[in-house]
């Protein structure tokens, strides 16, 4: 087990740079650093100023090696940057000056007081909903519901946001359509409408998927085992197909738990709330690449956790799984 | 009076691909006690015929379309959901083909046997003592390690003891045996078929052995009901049948038999086409 985890960890470190080398390459692709000078200094700002703009950043330094005389090989961009980045010193934000570190934080809590009640409200009715479709399977209900998550699913995020905001708050002006402010329990009037909406959004799909995952063990012949030993369709639902069911679902669902943090892109943005998504958006809107790379650097490593720890859990889970 | 007696049994599937006739008005009995054999060629209705005793099989797609199924004199097609919850793995209980698949994968073998006995056997005070002593008598030779195991973790051969021990835990009156030896090493297939001779006697249940092996029709069954598309289309003593077998498919499936130190080239093989302008 714990050579297994030393492994994966290991094998993160190669991925993590692969993906950092990518960034750092399409970034300066798309502009030098002193274009990247110009556009936040402003196209008045003199010579001295944008190179000492560069310099305070390091961007004036050569980009992956260092071939001048004199001079160590890795004194350049690319390694001061994984440097800082692999010792997490996030360092400061090209645009504004500010701590990235302090923007995450400030920006996380936004962010998990959407996306976490949407996540637990949206597990719980995805699955209930999903066994009851089960329970009446190939009956006019389950008919029923089959269209409405197919119908839900086809509809996008955008369209759950503008009606909802219309509805909820335009038209009936039960709660505010835009804006954020934290403090306390008084938040919760500007989380409703985001939550119920990234729900909803999300709930097509996942009905059907889950759905899906019970009717294909249902038709497993230990459920026939089960039958003939007098178990009620109940308990064989509930109990000897649930079991099973879940090794796949809770590993769909923790390789989903890191994206938590990072927010939703779209909804931050309709509903002006300042999490981590609506930072990376405003981050690549400004061409301020310490927090892109930033960002970039954390949600790679996200996702490589939650790869892990859906490992991890299919061998909590599944007695016929062990870890090699 | 019989413990099984089915009279003019059909069932229908109704697919969209179109209607199968898979048990076409059948008659049969089981004594209690007695070893009745079913036999016939897949697709044959041997299986749906065991799995309906119980209204095990499907509806939809399936359709009961007339008949009786008398258990112990009632009808099973007229019972209650209860009456079939009592009646499934109390009364007749099942022993599947695959029991690799056959087993919950996720739960201890210890959970799925006193499953069975905590549904029909609610007088049993020590489950615990009781499991053990029906592994045992399934002749597991370490039963604590097996009850503690995952089916997984057992050989295919301890997989269907553990599968014969969850049928038996509820003291079955009829033991339905599905091809209870098709997925097994030759070896294990002698073992498993032991197993089912000497339980017969130690508890005097009646089974109904579904099998296409002749060999171990001889070694096993008192009677031999012979299936094809959907009818029995022979039924006797086991002896009489093997030896004087009237109907041409009995007479057919019969000489399909490989023999050793046979000089035939080929194995014979049965002409359906013929067999069809017969009947």
């Amino acid at each position: 087990m714990a050579s297994y985890l030393i492994r994966r960890i290991l094998y993160m470190v190669p991925i993590i740079f692969g993906v950092m080398v990518i960034t750092f390459v399409l970034f300066f692709v798309v502009q030098s650093p002193t274009a990247m000078a110009k556009r936040i200094l402003g196209p008045k700002a003199k010579p001295e100023a944008i190179q000492n703009w560069l310099h305070n950043r390091g961007y004036d330094k050569p980009r992956f090696i260092n071939t001048q005389p004199g001079a160590t090989w890795w004194d350049s961009q690319f390694v001061h940057q994984m440097k800082a980045l692999a010792t997490f010193d996030l360092g400061y934000s090209d645009a504004t000056g500010e701590s990235i570190a302090r923007m995450f934080r400030q920006g996380a809590i936004p962010s998990l007081l959407i996306t976490v009640p949407s996540f637990i409200f949206g597990f719980l009715i995805s699955l209930s909903a999903a066994l009851f479709f089960v329970f009446v399977r190939d009956s006019r209900t389950d008919l029923f519901g089959v269209i409405l998550c197919v119908a839900m699913m086809s509809i996008p995020i955008q369209v759950y946001v503008i009606f909802g905001q219309w509805l909820i708050a335009v038209k009936t002006s039960y709660l505010p359509a835009f804006g954020f402010y934290l403090s306390g329990a008084s938040t919760i009037k500007f989380l409703v409408l985001p939550v119920i909406l990234y729900t909803l959004a999300d709930l097509g799909g996942e009905v059907r998927l889950y759905r899906t995952i019970f009717l294909e063990e249902i038709h497993q012949e230990y459920v026939k085992t089960a039958q003939a030993k007098g178990v009620s369709p109940a308990r064989v639902l509930f109990v000897h197909v649930l079991k099973n069911g879940m090794i796949s679902i809770i590993t769909l669902v923790v390789a989903s738990l890191p994206f938590l943090i990072i927010g939703s892109l779209v909804l931050e943005n309709f509903f002006g709330i300042p999490g981590l998504g609506n930072l990376t958006v405003n981050a690549i809107r400004t061409s301020d690449f310490a927090v892109v790379r930033t960002t970039v650097y954390l949600g790679s490593l996200l996702y490589l956790v939650g790869l892990l720890l859906t490992d991890i859990c299919y061998a909590a889970v599944d007695p016929r799984i062990r870890f090699q | 009076m019989s413990l099984l007696e089915v009279r003019n049994l059909r069932i229908q599937f109704v697919t969209e691909e179109g209607e199968t006739q898979a048990v076409d008005d059948i008659s049969f009995f089981v004594d209690s006690g007695e070893t009745v054999a079913l036999v016939g060629e897949s697709g044959s209705g041997k299986s749906v015929t065991a799995l309906s005793l119980s209204r095990l099989v499907p509806t939809p797609p399936a359709r009961y379309q007339g008949g009786q199924i008398l258990f112990e004199g009632k009808d099973v097609l007229q019972f209650s959901k209860r009456q079939l919850q009592d009646l499934r793995g109390g009364k007749i209980a099942y022993v599947f083909q695959e029991p690799s698949t056959s087993l919950n994968p996720v739960f201890r073998v210890r959970n799925q046997i006193a499953e069975a006995i905590h549904l029909h056997r609610r007088d049993v005070q020590d489950v615990r003592a009781e499991i053990l002593n029906i592994l045992d008598l399934v002749g597991i030779r370490d039963p604590i390690r097996a009850m503690e195991a995952y089916p997984h973790q057992l050989s295919g051969g301890m997989q269907q003891r553990v599968m014969i021990a969850m049928a038996l835990a509820c003291r079955p009156k009829l033991l339905v045996a599905d091809e209870p030896t098709t997925a097994l090493d030759v070896t294990i297939q002698a073992q498993i078929l032991n197993l089912l001779r000497e339980l017969r006697k130690k508890l005097g249940m009646a089974v109904l052995l579904i099998t296409h092996n002749f060999a171990i029709v001889s070694n096993l069954a008192d009677r031999v009901l012979v299936m094809y598309r959907g009818k029995i289309v022979e039924q006797g003593p086991t002896q009489e049948v093997l030896h004087h077998p009237k109907h041409p498919y009995t007479q057919a499936l019969l000489a399909c038999i490989p023999k050793i130190g046979s000089m035939e080239r080929r194995l014979t093989t049965i002409d359906h086409e013929a067999l069809a302008r017969m009947s």
